[in-house]
């Protein structure tokens, strides 16, 4: 048994997982929706073994003195993400959207498409960490990080179902709900609710993710801010969400204009996480990987 | 309309322009838009280096519109100084009316809320008002929070409210920025960000800045008395680096420490910090000769390029070394130079194959023993007198939104009064976030009342 193993169990888990949501659009079962939430707790906890194995085995390669959280390299990264999609997923609905599990058809792909990059063309290898990330400030950064994209990758999903959705409900005339694959997305009033709950989650931990990442760059490098284009860009990123929890009591501004900041968001997010290393050059580490 | 009335009009409307929430949208927005400028064309770069990407008429433009240092450029500070003010403005225009909630409790239900909440409770009971009163007082006090007693119009009021610092969280987070800022100022205004290198051995009273601008007395001597690299093994991949660095006062050593990167030296406001270190001048060489004639050895040690003198009137030159020779570690060049002054052919000498060089079958054999390289340190030093106002600031900042996000003001309210022979009682409750998280627990906390106006519970006195 080996993590890598394990890795490619969680991508069918999450595979599973997405045609199940997807069946459920489909077939209005809310027995195929509760397997699609099982496949996805499995994947979750095999990952969650899997990252743990991953750790143990840094060990194992660099000895007793270097191991190191995976968390360190492009590979790496791109896991820990579909793990915190997962994870923040999971936990969101069972406590806020229990009932509208089509949701899931818009976010498993999302931690799926991560996973299958990860496990087909990254590299796997496990390196010894340069002295700059030689740190404890590198897993609290990563982590709160995550989980604030995470956050903002599900009300990225949330936000295009609402977009679908909201032109149609618009048109929809008769106190009868709607039908077809649309009547199976929640409604508006709901979608628009739960894309800001993801971005209370996500907002927050972006904050604590920057600050961590500054308090480390303070103590490693002497300044908690250099406008280095990762830091520069993680602003912008917690700009645009700043925007969209304002928009969403100022008139004119919320329903359709605040979906289209969340998805926005979510594209600066993405070029903050991957852009900026793959394009643009920086302070960060997986560039090259 | 009067001039006075204009003017009026006039202000109003720039105060509501710095108040709107829309110009915070807008301004975010912009801020977002701008940023990216600075992150795809290079900051604080050389002229040639602009001229060379951009071209000369597109350097001209960007020197014109500040996009070479556009973070600390005139427009976008004043994009930056205008979100404050927003924020300013917009936290003074409303603060008032959160106050109220502070200073002057909504402690009477009107008869809307009792009637239109979509929290309530209605009972009739035969009871007096006074026994009701304290059965309903009881459980808010013991499951909610205590309640407040207000006799108005022939009735009793009750009041109970949780969490009413909740509304202050969205002041917090916004404080928290200009709390920020105004540490980015003060570092700014007051601090520095330097450059340093220190040879083994050398020491430093002075640092310059990094653009150059300022050469900054640190009041004490820093010297370097060790620099030390290790690889991870069979890489040239560094594993840890360190300068063992002494701070001296008057030629005094008053604080020592070994620094790694993420581990700097604090000293007197000022941190160094270990960010890149490179080779000092040549290394020493040392090794062995062997006069193959007497039998004799003898060991030198020399720096590159220098003659070592050897008997009979030979000499030895070292050209060159590596520390690793196509994967058979260290080895050095070396010439023998003839009493006339002729260079022999160059000899490769490994150190890990001390007796391979006797078998050349020369007069003079040589064995490396070990080479010195002497290092460089590379220190950031900075001084930033600004940066625990900003993490105060910061700390503000992730407790705001979460008190802002998570936290509710709950608040419920009853009115009691007699109603024939039966005494009615009328509860409300409403939370400003959260509703359906509230409805649960105000029906829970609704079923007690109940119960306790009603008396069901039987280990209550009968």
């Amino acid at each position: 048994m080996n993590s890598g193993l394990l890795f490619n169990l969680t991508t069918i888990a999450y595979f599973s997982s997405m045609v199940l949501y997807i069946a459920f659009i489909a077939t209005k079962s809310n027995k195929v929706a509760t397997t699609a939430t099982l496949a996805a707790l499995a994947g979750f906890i095999i990952q969650t073994a899997a990252l743990g194995m991953r750790w143990y085995e840094s060990y194992a390669i660099l000895g007793s003195e270097h191991g190191r959280a995976p968390l360190t390299n492009l590979y790496e990264s791109v896991v820990f993400f579909a793990w915190s999609i997962v994870g923040v997923y999971l936990i969101m609905e069972l406590k806020y959207f229990k009932k509208h599990r089509a949701v899931g058809a818009f976010v498993l792909p999302i931690a799926l498409f991560s996973m299958l990059w990860g496990q087909m063309s990254l590299n796997k290898s496990i390196d010894p960490l340069v002295p700059a990330l030689q740190s404890n400030w590198l897993t609290y950064h990563v982590i709160t990080c995550f989980i604030g994209y995470a956050g903002f990758a599900i009300a990225f999903g949330i936000s295009i179902m609402y977009l679908l959705k909201i032109g149609k409900e618009e048109k929809h005339q008769g106190p009868d709900p709607m039908g077809g694959v649309l009547g199976m997305f929640p409604p508006t009033r709901v979608l628009d609710d739960i894309n800001y709950k993801a971005i209370m989650i996500g907002f927050p931990m972006l904050t604590l993710g920057i600050i961590t990442g500054a308090a480390w760059a303070y103590y490693a490098w002497g300044t908690y801010w250099s406008w280095d284009p990762k830091e520069t860009w993680s602003l912008i990123v917690w700009f645009i969400y700043a925007a969209f929890l304002h928009a969403r009591f100022t008139r004119g501004w919320a329903g359709r204009k605040a979906a289209w900041l969340s998805i926005f968001g979510f594209g600066a997010t993405v070029f903050c996480y991957l852009g900026v290393n793959l394009v643009l050059s920086g302070l960060h580490s997986y560039g090259g990987g | 309309m009067t001039e006075t009335e204009k003017k009026q009009d006039f202000t109003d409307r720039i105060w509501d322009f710095f108040c709107s929430l829309k110009l915070t949208i807008i301004l975010l927005l912009l801020l977002s838009v701008t940023s990216i400028i600075g992150t795809i064309i290079p900051q604080n770069s050389s002229a040639a280096e602009y001229i060379r990407l951009y071209g000369q008429s597109n350097y001209e433009l960007f020197t014109r519109l500040q996009f070479t240092e556009m973070y600390s450029s005139t427009w976008f500070i004043a994009l930056l100084a205008l979100f404050c003010v927003n924020l300013i403005c917009c936290s003074i225009k409303h603060f008032p009316r959160t106050w109220k909630f502070f200073k002057e409790p909504a402690r009477i239900a009107t008869p809307g809320l009792l009637k239109n909440s979509s929290n309530k409770l209605e009972i009739s009971i035969k009871e007096s008002p006074e026994v009701v009163l304290d059965r309903v007082k009881n459980t808010l006090d013991k499951n909610f929070a205590k309640a407040f007693r207000t006799d108005a119009d022939g009735k009793i009021y009750l009041f109970a409210q949780k969490g009413i610092y909740s509304r202050l969280g969205s002041y917090m987070t916004h404080i928290s920025i200009i709390i920020v800022m105004v540490g980015a100022i003060i570092g700014n205004l007051f601090g520095f960000k330097a450059y340093v290198t220190i040879p083994e051995g050398g020491s430093i009273t002075h640092v310059t800045t990094r653009d150059g601008s300022r050469n900054i007395d640190l009041g004490f001597e820093v010297r370097c008395d060790n620099f030390d690299v290790k690889f991870y093994p069979n890489t040239r991949r560094p594993m840890e680096y360190a300068s063992d660095l002494v701070v001296l006062r008057d030629g005094i050593e008053v604080y020592e420490k070994r620094i790694v990167v993420n581990d700097p030296l604090f000293f007197d406001g000022i941190i160094f910090y270990q960010s890149s270190y490179g080779p000092a001048g040549d290394a020493i060489i040392t090794f062995n000769v062997t006069d193959n004639r007497s039998g004799e050895i003898r060991e030198f040690s020399a720096p590159l390029n220098n003659r070592v003198q050897l008997p009979d009137g030979f000499s030895a030159i070292v050209t060159d070394y590596t520390d690793d020779d196509r994967n058979f570690g260290p080895a050095m060049r070396l010439h023998v130079i003839n009493p006339d002054g002729a260079r022999q052919n160059p000899i490769v000498v490994w150190q890990n194959f001390p007796e391979f060089d006797v078998r050349r079958g020369d007069n003079f054999s040589f064995a490396m023993l070990g080479f010195n390289q002497p290092y460089f340190t590379g220190l950031q030093v900075a001084k930033d007198p600004g940066v625990n106002i900003v993490w105060a600031g910061c700390i503000l900042m992730i407790i705001g939104p979460f008190i802002a996000f998570f936290m509710s003001h709950k608040r419920i309210w009853a009115c009691i009064e007699q109603d024939g022979n039966t005494t009615k009682v009328q509860l409300a409750g409403n939370a400003h976030r959260n509703q359906p998280g509230f409805a649960l627990a105000f029906d829970d906390l609704m079923q007690k009342v109940e119960i306790a106006v009603k008396n069901e519970s039987p280990t209550k006195e009968g």
